[in-house]
């Protein structure tokens, strides 16, 4: 009967929640953005060094459920080195992903694991948090990013 | 609130609490598999039939617009809603159903008072006292005034988890400056139970007007507007087995009458030119356009169906239920505890450690337990705590002991299930 929370929670995602890579201020950083999710109060903020179109470092400081903290830490992981366009249809991908459940590229790797986001509608928004901060950080906004 | 009575509390046993379940149709249903457990009666309660009933039968007999209609219908509907207002007006011991005003529930009734009395009130330089555990809605209406008018917010400071305000030094906050106290009858987050009556008079002692937020507390407890001594006293039918979108504004008649309308529209006037209307009398003056007919009715029943039960009663289940959730989770480790330990309202409030409050409500709604996990809209209060959320377990009288137990163990499962 625990079958979807262990689709919902899975041992990367819990591990990540609890010992999140890439989990600093970043000084130098030339982006940055901050996610707020109002509801449960998660925060997040999204650091980013990018040498013209290209994400050269990312690292992220904030507090959070397992799902957020997890998203942000596997989302740090999987964009460095990526550029623009990439980190763009990357967002899209995993958009699907949680919205879904459907993988609906390949780029998706690990990210994979939020694909039983979708079962729980009310916790989509906690695995979307840092990506909408991701965006907005690439664009250049400053306002904070908020999924409610 | 203890007017010396001759009669004894009831015995614990006094009432068959677990039968008046059967009068709440949505207490008998399965989510994800389990039997569903509702804890989550401070954001709303469950509706007993008597007000389902009282709806429908409304509806389907008596439906019609009030006070303007000669017809049959119209003479029902009005005479359905103006005794919903002197029931409202019985029910908190006002002392006429004119100081009834009708609002979509608590948080418009307090945005009435902030908008209606305020500016004609308040002038720059003026304070607003208002304390550290208030509701975003016993908030964020004074912050508009604030702004509009010059006028400073001040909060009077809760002492720690306990969550009991410091009476002590109370007098450092009542300065002369202070126009308006309002101030939570129950917290939402904490459970904590304020000595309003004892608030209300202090303040009044140095000319303070003063609103109670009765939101938790009306469906839960006696309220007695005469004995409290408060000036303004709002809350919503739908968190004491009333429908939504129905709530009261209980104010003092020669404060209503001297106050503005909130909004214009139909129903509110005596006579309109084009440019210029006269205002109908209290308390129709502060109800424009249709009202929500059908809410008040139910709200009626609702207040009824209560006090047939006997709001003493309920109280005294709901510390029942409270001291023995709190006592079976003080028992588990790596659990945080927020709010007074006793005399506490029908709600306990934690954290457990390494899970967040969100994970945590998200894994009981999987075993049929609604739970509420997050600020409870008190941002302010849970910077205070220090902490980003909570979760809350919020009990009414139809809660069992057993839905508590399950819950209780739950706890345990959702603690292992997030640490392997």
């Amino acid at each position: 009967m625990f079958d979807d929370l262990h689709d919902l929670y899975q041992q990367m995602i819990l591990d990540h929640s609890r010992s999140p890579r890439n989990f600093r201020k970043m000084e130098g950083a030339n982006r940055r953005a901050d996610g707020r999710n109002p509801l449960c109060g998660d925060q997040i903020t999204l650091y980013l060094f990018m040498e013209g179109d290209v994400v050269k470092d990312i690292s992220f400081q904030g507090s959070g459920c397992a799902i957020s903290k997890a998203s942000a830490s596997l989302l740090t992981d999987a964009l460095k080195g990526k550029s623009r366009q990439e980190v763009k249809r990357l967002f899209d991908q995993v958009h699907e992903l949680v919205t879904t459940g459907k993988t609906g590229g390949d780029d998706v790797g690990k990210l994979a694991v939020f694909a039983g986001v979708h079962k729980f509608p009310a916790r989509v928004k906690c695995a979307i948090l840092p990506w909408h901060a991701l965006i907005a950080a690439i664009e250049g906004k400053v306002e904070p990013v908020s999924t409610e | 609130m203890s007017l010396a009575s001759p009669i004894q509390e009831p015995k614990k046993s006094a009432i068959d609490w677990r039968s008046l379940r059967d009068d709440f149709p949505a207490l008998h249903q399965i989510v994800h598999g389990h039997p569903l457990i509702y804890f989550d009666n401070a954001a709303t309660t469950q509706k007993p039939r008597f007000v389902i009933e009282a709806l429908r039968s409304f509806y389907e007999r008596d439906n019609a617009n009030v006070h303007r209609g000669v017809h049959e219908l119209s003479n029902r509907a009005s005479a359905a809603y103006e005794a919903a207002r002197a029931r409202a007006a019985q029910f908190i011991r006002a002392k006429s159903a004119d100081e009834i005003v009708f609002t979509r529930g608590t948080t418009e009734a307090i945005n009435l008072v902030a908008q209606s009395w305020g500016p004609k009130n308040l002038r720059p330089g003026d304070r607003i006292l208002l304390t550290e555990m208030e509701h975003h809605s016993n908030i964020v209406p004074w912050q508009l005034l604030a702004e509009r008018v010059g006028a400073q917010l001040i909060f009077l400071p809760i002492s720690d988890d306990k969550g009991l305000l410091d009476l002590n030094r109370l007098d450092e906050w009542l300065t002369p400056q202070v126009k308006i106290l309002a101030i939570t009858h129950i917290s939402n987050s904490l459970g904590t139970v304020n000595p309003v009556a004892e608030l209300c008079r202090r303040a009044r002692r140095i000319g303070a007007v003063t609103l109670i937020d009765a939101a938790q507390s009306a469906g839960h407890c006696p309220l007695d507007v005469q004995e409290i001594g408060c000036d303004f006293l709002a809350f919503s039918g739908h968190k004491m087995c009333g429908p939504t979108g129905i709530g009261v504004l209980y104010g003092r008649h020669e404060l209503l009458e001297a106050m503005p309308p909130y909004q214009g529209g139909g129903d509110m006037i005596s006579t309109v030119d084009f440019h210029r209307s006269t205002w109908n009398r209290v308390p129709h003056k502060f109800e424009a356009g249709t009202p929500h007919i059908s809410g008040a009715v139910g709200l009626h029943a609702a207040m009824d169906y209560l006090d047939r039960i006997g709001r003493k009663n309920i109280a005294q289940r709901d510390h029942e239920l409270a001291a023995y959730a709190y006592e079976r989770l003080s028992r588990l480790s790596g659990l945080r505890l927020f709010g007074p330990h006793v005399g506490r309202a029908g709600l306990v409030s934690f954290l457990a450690a390494d899970v967040h409050a969100h994970d945590l409500v998200t894994v009981a709604d999987q075993r049929g337990i609604a739970l509420r996990g997050g600020h409870h809209c008190n941002q302010p209060l849970m910077k205070q705590l220090g902490v980003e959320a909570t979760a809350r377990a919020s009990f009414y009288f139809y809660n069992l002991e057993e839905e508590i137990d399950r819950f209780v163990d739950a706890l345990r499962e959702i603690q292992k299930f997030f640490s392997r």
